[in-house]
């Protein structure tokens, strides 16, 4: 105790004192973000490994849940040959048509929407009452329409990408501030300028909320596309390891898709970050 | 009837002049009038600011000018003596700058709209970055900026756009002190250069005293005017000498005693609702 804080105890008896040393490199904040840092990485690890052991002791049924060895096993024979570079390209591609012919309308129809009430108002009833559908239930129907090649898987995407796009840039556009749109006016935009330098970047961050989430649709929707009238694809994959009892390979496909989807959302982040600069200056 | 010629010298020196302009909003139980009545003449290149309680349709008034609005009845006439030019620039009353845009794409907006080419716009635009003390954030987005500075590419996209009348609806309300005075500073130059007609509202009498050729002080519920007064303080104007002036002081009181009714009135009336 300094001299200075005795004299100060000895006159008030009870006093709170408050005192930093001035580091300003905190080493313990630095070892906490590196000890986040591998227990992100530990703890999948770790559950691989007891996955590892509960199999090896025969605790769970290898025939149903295999094991991480088996998996790995059956991973790299596929690898080599191209079978899963190929099955897992021909899905990329039904994937990425599927959103592209789903998002463009969405975001175009969507922008229409939000900007013109006649246009709202006329096709938000349908909409409203065509979105709830599950698009699996309308699955046959499709086939049956657009037959048994690539237009019925790529349909099938787009439909589900569609009404999130659709719904997200409606709300993007209804959400934007009005005195935005009063600066639009009194600086003289035409209407189409109004599109471009409003409408469109000021629904931007909900439009990309759309894609992400269409994305996430459009993964589903891929199993369920390959699950008839398909010869090749990571979902049908999936339904041939069925047929054939292989778990090894569903694991595989499953392993895929996860993979897939991890790609897919680092593309998209990448793409927002381009598109919407202003988003992620901000700090 | 007036021969052209004669109502062309009658309104030589006129900018806006409004005839019983009424705006009447109606909401599902009631209507309320905002603006009942305006006889109003500005003169060109005259600042005049805009003072009275909140709710007295100020900024509805300044709306109807910019053709943001529609009164309900009533005219307004707008005189314009070059037509190339646009008629109304607004500097919007709280956070107006579009936050997709870079600083200097913000003010540019008004001269993009119309179709001026990219370089010249650029070198009108950096002219008034560079008045503005933005220099260093010309390339930079809205967000990593401070309110104060948000405010002055507000103005800065009104003043670039240069339009015949200028309308600013509270500018600088919801600045500090610091950076209200200096962007005061920064206006009544550029002001100065340009002698653009202008409106101003603000809800600071000092403010009004200290940029107006004239403040008109407004009555709420419904709105109406009830005084104009006329600033006799010579430019060009030294806020901190002017501040300290014994009429300034006296102004001061006058408009005080104007609005000290009008809000009193106004807050009794929030008490009896």
């Amino acid at each position: 105790m300094s001299m200075v804080e005795e004299r100060i105890h000895k006159t008030f008896g009870r006093v709170i004192v408050k005192e930093e040393k001035g580091d300003i490199k905190s080493k313990a904040w630095a070892s906490r973000g590196f000890l986040l840092k591998i227990l992100t990485f530990l703890s999948p690890s770790l559950l691989l490994i007891l996955w590892e052991i509960l199999a090896g002791f025969h605790m769970i049924d290898v025939r149903l849940f295999s094991s991480p060895s088996r998996i790995f096993a059956a991973l790299i024979p596929m690898l080599y040959s191209g079978e899963l570079f190929y099955h897992t390209m021909v899905s990329t591609q039904r994937i990425v048509l599927g959103f592209l012919a789903g998002a463009f309308p969405g975001v175009v129809l969507g922008l229409s929407m939000g900007l013109f009430p006649p246009v709202r108002a006329s096709l938000m009833p349908m909409v409203a009452a065509t979105f709830p559908i599950p698009k699996l239930a309308i699955m046959p129907l499709i086939l049956i329409i657009f037959g048994l090649g690539e237009a019925s898987k790529v349909f099938t995407i787009a439909i589900g990408v569609f009404y999130l796009v659709l719904i997200n840039t409606m709300a993007g556009v209804l959400n934007i501030d009005n005195i935005y749109l009063d600066v639009a006016k009194n600086f003289g935009a035409s209407r189409f300028q109004f599109y471009t330098t409003v409408a469109l970047p000021g629904a931007l961050p909900m439009i990309f909320a759309g894609f992400k989430l269409g994305m996430g649709t459009a993964l589903l929707l891929i199993v369920a596309a390959e699950l008839s009238a398909a010869k090749a694809g990571v979902g049908w994959m999936v339904w041939r390891a069925y047929d054939m009892f292989d778990i090894e390979k569903m694991f595989v496909a499953l392993i895929t898709m996860a993979f897939l989807g991890y790609v897919f959302s680092c593309m998209l982040d990448l793409l927002e970050r381009i598109v919407i600069p202003w988003k992620s200056q901000k700090n | 009837m007036e021969k052209p010629k004669e109502l062309k010298a009658a309104y030589q020196n006129e900018a806006i002049l409004t005839e019983k302009l009424t705006k009447v909003f109606c909401t599902r139980s009631s209507s309320i009038t905002a603006l009942q009545d305006i006889n109003l003449s500005v003169k060109d290149g005259e600042f005049l600011c805009i003072v009275g309680p909140s709710g007295c349709g100020k900024t509805t008034f300044l709306r109807i000018l910019a053709g943001l609005e529609k009164q309900t009845s009533g005219k307004v006439y707008m005189i314009s003596k070059n037509p190339e030019k646009p008629l109304t620039s607004m500097v919007f009353q709280g956070d107006s700058v579009f936050p997709w845009m870079t600083v200097r794409e913000n003010v540019e907006y008004g001269l993009r709209m119309r179709g001026v080419p990219a370089k010249e716009r650029r070198e009108i635009a950096m002219k008034y970055i560079k008045l503005m003390g933005l220099s260093r954030f010309a390339d930079a987005f809205p967000c990593q900026l401070s309110g104060g500075m948000k405010q002055r590419i507000n103005v800065a996209r009104a003043f670039v756009n240069d339009p015949e009348i200028l309308l600013m609806d509270e500018p600088f309300g919801a600045l500090d002190e610091q950076n209200r005075l200096i962007l005061q500073q920064e206006l009544l130059k550029i002001w100065e250069g340009t002698g653009k007609t202008s409106l101003f509202i603000t809800h600071s009498i000092d403010e009004a005293l200290i940029l107006g050729d004239r403040v008109l002080v407004m009555t709420a519920h419904p709105g109406r005017i009830k005084a104009i007064v006329s600033v006799d303080i010579p430019r060009p104007r030294d806020i901190l000498l002017l501040r300290s002036s014994p009429r300034f002081a006296q102004l001061y009181r006058n408009i005080w005693h104007l609005l000290q009714e009008e809000v009193t009135k106004a807050s009794a009336r929030e008490f009896a609702i």
